[in-house]
């Protein structure tokens, strides 16, 4: 599955844009990330996620798919 | 500062009560005779929300002393709706979802009862200049208007 | 979803079950109750906008007869947050109008008599009030440790600019390279309020031991709670927050002001505390909506395609990080489909208040800014600007600029209703100018409780998290009608406290009827599920042999039950005997909430003499996804578009050079009155949700955003002239004119 960071993120990910992952699930994937780039979760756990085009202010363990794509953002809240 | 002792009418039912020199009828509407249904929303004059009437004029409450009540017959928001329920242009408001968040509908409806007390076939324009001193940040101001012509077409029905 | 369903209550118009209370006065909203033995809180505020507070004693107001409590910086907790401080200003003021000290006396009088006798010292310092001297090297620094935040590096020497945002795809340099047509555009907008009519106000009335209640106007009661507790040190299930009925928010009254300074001062007093803001103090010490600065660049070949798109946004935060440069950033471009774009956004700190979330923030100073530009590109195709927007438009599957593909949308749909309509079609009226504009917000879900009690008589009552802004109770009540299949007339919903429901994030955002309106119908489900398994033992078959339908349980077709269908009334009269009351529940994280699209079109004229605007017809077409009660989506659309034409128009916060607020009130920085509009035509667009069980999108923050973009665009059209800077007032507009 693809996994996209937007630009204020790619201090954590070393300037890494994209990666390619496998994961069943959300928390999974969180983890796997973690892993590759150890605290990065904490980061994580603050941004809104897109899967497959649905935002998730927080997701947990929404299953994922190969071919899922998965797009981490900003928080948005409203008035 | 001594206080001073009124006498006045409040929707029909004589009130005697003490208050200071300075204070205004909107704050002894509300802080001391409980009439909490006339609202402050700026204290200035500006926004309308404190409208009641005395000797059945429109007046701001926040812009007139308390003891210019004195001998007067105040109407407030408490007393539109008569006996037999609301006042059609209480109704009206309603059928028309003519409030959003509901702070400023009762000067909307003792402004709307001053019109129409006056003027029973205003239109649009008329309706408009009127209620351009209540403000109102929900509705844009489309439906309370409309809801004061179906007021004003009831109260013809009625009469 | 998306297949056209036929409700039998969703989508009507009935009497909201507020409204009685709404339209006699009964309704209690935040100033409207009084306690016995209750206090008068009143507030110290800076005179200053930039000082460091070099000495702060209440003890002399404390020792005035009838005072009873005063608290300043010295009361609080040590190590506050930026939330803390903007509570009650600690080293340094940071707007004029921060709050110093409080007092609670025997009467409001008296409290305003204690403040004059609070000492107080400044070190004045040069205050900070625009964009430009914040950014600028040399600036003048509200905080010695702010550092910009997200840059790669971490910067060596602090700044006013507390955070920046990129995003970005594709090449734009190339992409401006392949633009037959380029068009730029720098634009300005001040500081602008909600200016929602009821100030804040609240009675906290707290025992010796730290306990107590609160009730106070809010956008949500469980997160003031949260916000309280935390800059107070204190453990939430010690305080139980009451929400009033709430005389407007629109994001201001999502966050905390007076409540702390209630709270420490009840504590202190032993007695109930009121405190009410004043109009000034709303103005001066709430949050109004940022100031912006925004650039834009777009490209585009002669067909139309837009080649590439640019934006340099800077948010004024005021006096702490936190502007909406984030959904500002990533709404600029929303609507569009591109290829090639860079975003660069910045938080920076001013010497003003801290601004707080105001419909759809952020979006409509950018938007507006973009907006105009690709009205400016129209006149330069020589296109129509509708043609010119579906040209570009996203749709299901299009990359949206922060990110992910859009599900299913309504721009589209939008804008091809805004072309047929008749506001669209007939001909500018003489002498005016027509003006369109798209709008956008993202719409969010978040966690919501409900709980639905069916009454002994058959009756529902709903028990939510979420104050009723403008109308909410009236669509939960139609969502159970629809789910329960009861009449709306048997079905009443309540705003419960902090101990009598589940947490609920605040009413804002547009989530309520989406999220709320979940949490009830899957409450309702709950209950459906009940009364089946009721109906299964009182018939002696299966539970999966029972249905629901039209309120009743009926035996499932086939299923050889000589029985009479159980309506609500029937199960509730005899749930004693069959496993007691009848109590459904839900509480959520609801996901997947869905973009609303608008398209906004307007008519102005402009007096060439004196700069007046008068609007001759606005027209604001929206997707909110399934309409659950049709007459207050219309009233949000209209109530957007009139705040939005004021922002345009007249509303802006002014400044002295000091960075005292000139205007203050009501009369000087004037909202749309009746007068000042015509009727506002709405078209709703239902593209349903396919994340709701009922298609709702969320309606309340899109309509705010792309009036401003329309009235500008209305106002070129009529004058030939482009004034970028808003507000379109008279001065600004005769000024302008006077230049081109």
């Amino acid at each position: 599955m693809k996994v996209v960071f937007p630009d204020h993120l790619l201090q954590h990910t070393g300037g890494e844009r994209e990666v390619e992952l496998l994961a069943v699930n959300f928390r999974e994937l969180l983890l796997a990330l973690d892993e590759r780039w150890p605290g990065i979760e904490e980061v994580l756990a603050k941004c809104a996620v897109a899967i497959d085009g649905q935002i998730y202010q927080d997701a947990f363990l929404e299953p994922l798919h190969n071919d899922s794509e998965i797009f981490f953002m900003q928080r948005i809240e409203g008035g | 500062m001594s206080k001073v002792q009124i006498t006045s009418s409040i929707n029909g039912e004589s009130v005697e009560f003490l208050c200071e020199p300075q204070q205004s009828l909107m704050e002894i509407l509300r802080e001391e005779l409980g009439r909490m249904g006339t609202k402050e929303g700026c204290a200035t004059g500006d926004c309308g929300a404190c409208s009641v009437l005395v000797d059945s004029r429109l007046v701001c409450s926040c812009l007139i002393l308390a003891v210019e009540a004195e001998g007067k017959e105040i109407t407030t928001i408490e007393g539109i709706a008569g006996e037999d329920g609301l006042h059609p242009i209480q109704q009206q408001f309603l059928e028309h979802a003519a409030l959003q968040c509901g702070i400023c509908t009762p000067g909307f409806i003792v402004a709307t009862k001053a019109l129409l007390d006056r003027n029973p076939d205003p239109d649009e324009e008329t309706i408009r200049y009127w209620l351009a001193g209540n403000l109102c940040r929900c509705t844009g101001y489309d439906k309370i208007i409309r809801a004061v012509q179906g007021a004003a077409k009831e109260l013809a029905h009625q009469a | 979803m998306s297949e056209a369903i036929d409700y039998k209550v969703i989508g009507t118009r009935p009497i909201r079950p507020d409204g009685v209370d709404k339209v006699t006065g009964r309704a209690q909203f935040g100033a409207d109750l009084n306690l016995p033995n209750m206090l008068y809180g009143r507030v110290l505020r800076s005179p200053h906008a930039h000082a460091r507070l070099t000495r702060v004693d209440v003890s002399k107001a404390l020792e005035m007869e009838g005072v009873y409590a005063a608290i300043s910086r010295a009361d609080f907790p040590e190590n506050p947050s930026d939330l803390g401080k903007n509570i009650m200003a600690r080293d340094k003021v940071l707007y004029h109008g921060h709050a110093v000290a409080a007092v609670a006396a025997k009467s409001l009088i008296c409290a305003e008599a204690a403040l004059a006798l609070i000492e107080t010292s400044y070190e004045v310092l040069s205050p900070v009030l625009s964009l430009d001297e914040a950014m600028a090297d040399d600036a003048t620094l509200l905080d010695d440790e702010c550092f910009t935040k997200n840059l790669p590096e971490t910067p060596d020497k602090p700044s006013n600019i507390a955070a920046v945002m990129t995003l970005s795809r594709g090449d734009v340099e190339e992409g401006f390279e392949q633009a037959d047509v380029i068009v730029e555009g720098d634009y300005n907008i001040p500081m602008a309020h909600q200016g929602y009519i009821e100030p804040h106000a609240c009675i906290a009335n707290i025992n010796e031991s730290g306990q107590g209640s609160v009730w106070t106007c809010t956008q949500g009661h469980f997160e003031f709670r949260a916000l309280t507790a935390k800059v107070l040190g204190m453990n939430v299930a010690d305080l139980k927050f009451i929400a009033s009925e709430i005389g407007g928010g629109f994001g201001g009254k999502t966050t905390i002001y007076l409540e702390p300074l209630a709270v420490l001062l009840s504590q202190q007093a032993r007695r109930p505390v009121k405190m009410m803001m004043t109009r000034e103090e709303v103005f001066r010490a709430s949050g109004p909506a940022a100031g912006t600065h925004c650039k834009i660049k777009v490209g585009a070949r002669n067909d139309g395609t837009i080649t590439a798109a640019k934006a340099w946004l800077a948010y004024e935060a005021g006096a702490f990080a936190g502007a909406p440069m984030g959904p500002g950033a990533m709404a600029v471009f929303a609507p569009y489909d591109l290829e090639n774009f860079h975003v660069e956004a910045f938080d920076v700190l001013v010497n003003k208040p801290k601004v707080a979330a105001y419909r759809a923030p952020g979006a409509p100073q950018s938007m507006h800014a973009m907006e105009s530009a690709l009205d400016e590109l129209a006149r330069k195709l020589d296109m129509d600007p509708l043609d010119l927007r579906m040209k570009n438009a996203a749709s299901e599957g299009t990359q949206a600029p922060y990110g992910p593909k859009f599900p299913a949308i309504g721009l589209k749909e939008c804008l091809e209703a805004a072309k047929v309509h008749p506001n669209y079609t007939s001909p500018v009226p003489e002498g005016a100018g027509r003006g369109v504009a798209v709008g956008f917000w993202f719409n969010v879900g978040m966690q919501s409780s409900a709980e639905v009690h069916i009454n002994e008589n058959g009756t529902v009552t709903i028990i939510e998290g979420n104050p009723d802004i403008g109308g909410s109770r009236a669509s939960m009540c139609l969502m159970a009608a629809e789910t329960l299949g009861v009449p709306y007339e048997q079905i009443r919903a309540v705003v419960g406290d902090t101990e009598s429901t589940g947490f609920s994030n605040v009413t804002g955002g547009s989530r309520t009827t989406f999220a709320t309106g979940m949490a009830v119908i899957q409450a309702c489900e709950d209950i459906i599920g009940q009364c089946k398994s009721r109906a299964a033992a009182t018939w002696g078959v299966d539970e999966d042999q029972v249905e629901w339908e039209d309120g009743q349980a009926i035996p499932s077709p086939g299923v050889n039950a000589d029985v009479k269908p159980l309506t609500l009334a029937d199960i509730a009269g005899n749930a004693a005997k069959t496993g007691g009351p009848l109590l459904g529940r839900a509480s959520l994280n609801a996901q997947g909430a869905g973009a609303s699209f608008s398209v906004n079109m307007t008519d102005l004229k402009v007096d060439r003499e004196t700069g007046k605007v008068d609007v001759l017809s606005f027209t604001a077409i929206q997707d909110a996804g399934t309409a659950i009660h049709p007459a207050y989506v219309e009233g949000q659309m209209q109530g957007g578009a009139a705040q939005g034409l004021g922002w345009a128009l007249n509303e802006e916060y002014i400044y002295d050079k000091d960075g005292v607020l000139e205007n203050a009130g009501f009369l000087d920085y004037r909202i749309p009155v009746a007068s000042d509009l015509p009727m506002i035509d709405t078209q709703i667009i239902e593209v349903p949700n396919p994340r709701h069980p009922y298609g709702v999108r969320g309606v309340g923050e899109t309509p705010i955003v792309a009036p401003l973009a329309a009235a500008a665009n209305a106002i070129r059209d009529a004058t030939g002239v482009r004034i970028n800077d808003l507000p379109l007032s008279p001065p600004n507009i005769l000024a302008q004119l006077d230049n081109a």
